[in-house]
């Protein structure tokens, strides 16, 4: 038999297995002391996410390389999704457990899911292996699915879990899919290989080539909520328990942008071909997400379809990246994806104070008077809509700023006036919450809200915090995020390992 | 490429093929005299009684789906164990690790299942009410109106 024993680079793999293991310790410990609160795993989660940060942080700046068997690959783009993956679940540990006590459903097991939703995203951006990346979406999607349905009371809740259920399940086919057809083609089962077969092989390898593309970026763009596959996103968004929106609306989308990056520039030399189609995917993106948002009266919904239009603007980066990528890098990329993670879970917090005794409203009229309830948490809110809406200086503001930059230095005029257009059209829903938020509370349906703790005072002053001073450090986000001297182009070229299987032959 | 796959497709198109005469043809020629009786729905030639829509415990589901996760698991050693006694003995210990680990994994899973009770019968597994305390320890008032909310 001629086999090779992988080499193990523990430290690439660290912070996947902190994260894992930690997951694993919170299980035990709900195990053997049933009948108390959460708050010893609350602490344990942060404690193993403080690590696993400082574990992705000592990593910037080694070289790029692969490991495992090719399975894990070390590079930026990597190494910054982890880091956010990580972050996103910290905060949303800190605003967790006060809004689940309030809601009443404080099942302990809400935090092992997501810290191994977590570990399956943070598998996800690192590797180019696609049944690893199976594998990482796998791990992400169902956890996500449980814990979408955690509020068991509630039909919508439930609702929500089944409906994310079938369709996550349907677009993971898809993507399996795609996966049988690039290996069928290729004969690898790294998406690299498509880079280096693609020039040498017959049309009849190309058509299989492109149909497993194409069936792979479905399944992604499934996750990523782009617009022929975003039906599922506002219900799902509105019936899931507030937290866990948070936490899926940032956590999800930052996974499957890592992914579907690595497809995209793995598919650069094709791109003849599936670029009309992403372009076209990318306006309609941007502009159903924020022409349905305007209609919506429930902010979890407005929220929803604005994560849709969110995702356009991110798609238009990675397009810019991916068509030029000499010219544009990924900075604003990262960049956009720091500061959406941040508002959007910011903002979800904040909507997250409407549950109390174990009842939520998340319709605008019920978030009426929040302002005299919990002043600190509404001028956060603020925060995060200025952002989201993109007002200087705000890091929302910059990262559109830069993806129009690279729109257009990508010669992608039409997307970037999509783009602006689009934002202006966001005012309109975005005002809206504020609005609810600030209206007194006379002729509210449900006016009743929880008492801000200090887990999630605390979550959106990170938040808020951070939106400004990633807007004032913008330079510095992108330089450290993208790495000084590596440029994007070249980590991938090094990352292909030279003994990659070649083109298949069957005869 | 395409002759490779032809075979599978002849054998696609036949068997639709044959399907559908046999369906159609059966749906044509056969003589058709409908009585109450027979357009009712089949139950082992019992009449059938009340609705079919009856509700039934969920409990079949979770026992089900459990079931399935350790299958699975079997089927990963079963193909692990036919490689494994003719490897080279340093995939013996590296692979060995791995499935320990692996195993490993399992074993917590199923120490939670039980411990959660998940296999009992009865037991409904219900939200401790000391969950929804703010201090690790209960003060016995609170209790009581927490039981009483969550009821």
């Amino acid at each position: 038999m001629n086999y090779v024993l992988p080499t193990v680079e523990w430290p690439t793999v660290m912070p996947v297995l902190i994260v894992v293991v930690t997951g694993i310790l919170a299980v035990f410990i709900e195990m053997l002391w049933p009948k108390r609160n959460n708050n010893v795993i609350v602490g344990l989660g942060l404690v193993g996410l403080g690590l696993a940060g400082s574990s992705v942080l000592k990593q910037f700046g080694a070289p790029d390389g692969v490991t495992f068997g090719d399975m894990v690959v070390r590079d930026q783009v990597g190494l910054v999704m982890q880091l956010l993956l990580v972050g996103i679940c910290f905060v949303a540990f800190l605003f967790s457990e006060g809004y689940l006590r309030e809601k009443q459903i404080p099942f302990a097991e809400f935090y092992p899911l997501a810290l191994w939703a977590t570990a399956g995203g943070m598998l996800m951006v690192t590797t180019t292996n696609t049944l690893e990346l199976f594998l990482g979406l796998e791990v992400l999607s169902i956890a996500l699915y449980c814990l979408a349905g955690m509020s068991r009371q509630e039909s919508k809740s439930e609702e929500s879990a089944l409906k994310y259920f079938l369709l996550g399940a349907f677009a993971s086919a898809v993507f399996l899919m795609g996966i049988a057809y690039l290996f069928g083609a290729t004969g690898s089962l790294d998406l690299n290989a498509i880079t280096s077969v693609w020039p040498a092989t017959t049309p009849m390898h190309h058509t299989l080539i492109l149909f497993g593309v194409g069936m792979t970026l479905a399944g992604l763009g499934f996750k990523a909520a782009l617009v022929p596959f975003h039906q599922w996103t506002p219900d799902v968004y509105q019936g899931a328990p507030t937290n866990v929106t948070g936490f899926m609306a940032a956590a999800s989308k930052v996974a499957a942008f890592g992914a579907l990056l690595r497809v995209l520039m793995a598919a650069a030399p094709l791109q003849e071909f599936w670029f009309p189609a992403m372009f076209w995917i990318c306006i309609l993106t941007m502009t159903v997400g924020n022409l349905a948002a305007v209609v919506q009266k429930d902010v979890k919904r407005i929220l929803g379809y604005s994560s849709i239009a969110n995702a356009g603007y991110i798609l238009v980066a990675v397009l810019s990246h991916v068509k030029s990528p000499d010219k544009v890098g990924l900075g604003s990329t990262f960049y956009y994806l720091l500061a959406y993670s941040m508002m959007t879970l910011g903002a979800f917090a904040v909507v997250s104070l409407s549950a109390k005794g174990g009842k939520e409203g998340t319709r605008l009229q019920d978030i009426h008077g929040l302002w005299s309830r919990a002043p600190f948490a509404v001028v956060c809110l603020v925060v995060f809509v200025a952002s989201l809406i993109g007002i200087p200086p705000s890091a929302g503001f910059v990262g559109k700023l830069f993806i129009f930059n690279d729109a257009l230095a990508a010669g992608l005029t039409p997307l970037a006036i999509v783009l602006a257009v689009n934002s202006v059209i966001s005012v309109y829903y975005y005002l809206g919450i504020l609005q609810a938020a600030f209206v007194s509370e006379e002729g509210a349906v449900r006016n009743q809200s929880a008492k801000p703790g200090i887990g999630l005072n605390i979550a959106v002053l990170v938040c808020a915090f951070g939106v400004f001073w990633a807007s004032f450090n913008a330079t510095w986000v992108q330089k450290t995020a993208t790495g000084t001297s590596v440029s994007q182009a070249q980590t991938v070229s090094t990352t292909t390992s030279p003994d990659r299987m070649g083109p298949s032959n069957p005869e | 490429m395409l002759g490779d796959f032809m075979p599978i497709l002849v054998l696609v198109c036949l068997a639709a093929l044959i399907c559908g005469v046999m369906v159609v043809g059966s749906y044509v020629l056969g003589p058709k005299k409908v009585t109450p009786y027979k357009s009712s729905p089949y139950e082992c030639g019992v009449m059938p009684l009340g609705t079919a829509t009856e509700r039934f415990p969920i409990k079949f589901y979770l026992v089900a789906i459990l079931f399935v996760l350790f299958d699975i698991e079997v089927v990963f050693l079963w193909s692990w164990l036919t490689i494994f006694k003719d490897a080279p003995t340093d995939f013996q210990v590296f692979s060995g690790v791995d499935v320990a680990v692996y195993l490993g994994l399992w074993i917590v899973g199923y120490l939670y299942i039980i411990k959660i009770g998940a296999l009992d019968w009865d037991e409904a597994t219900s939200l401790a009410p000391e969950k929804l305390e703010a201090s690790a320890t209960v003060a016995v008032p609170a209790q009581a109106s927490n039981q009483e909310a969550l009821a």
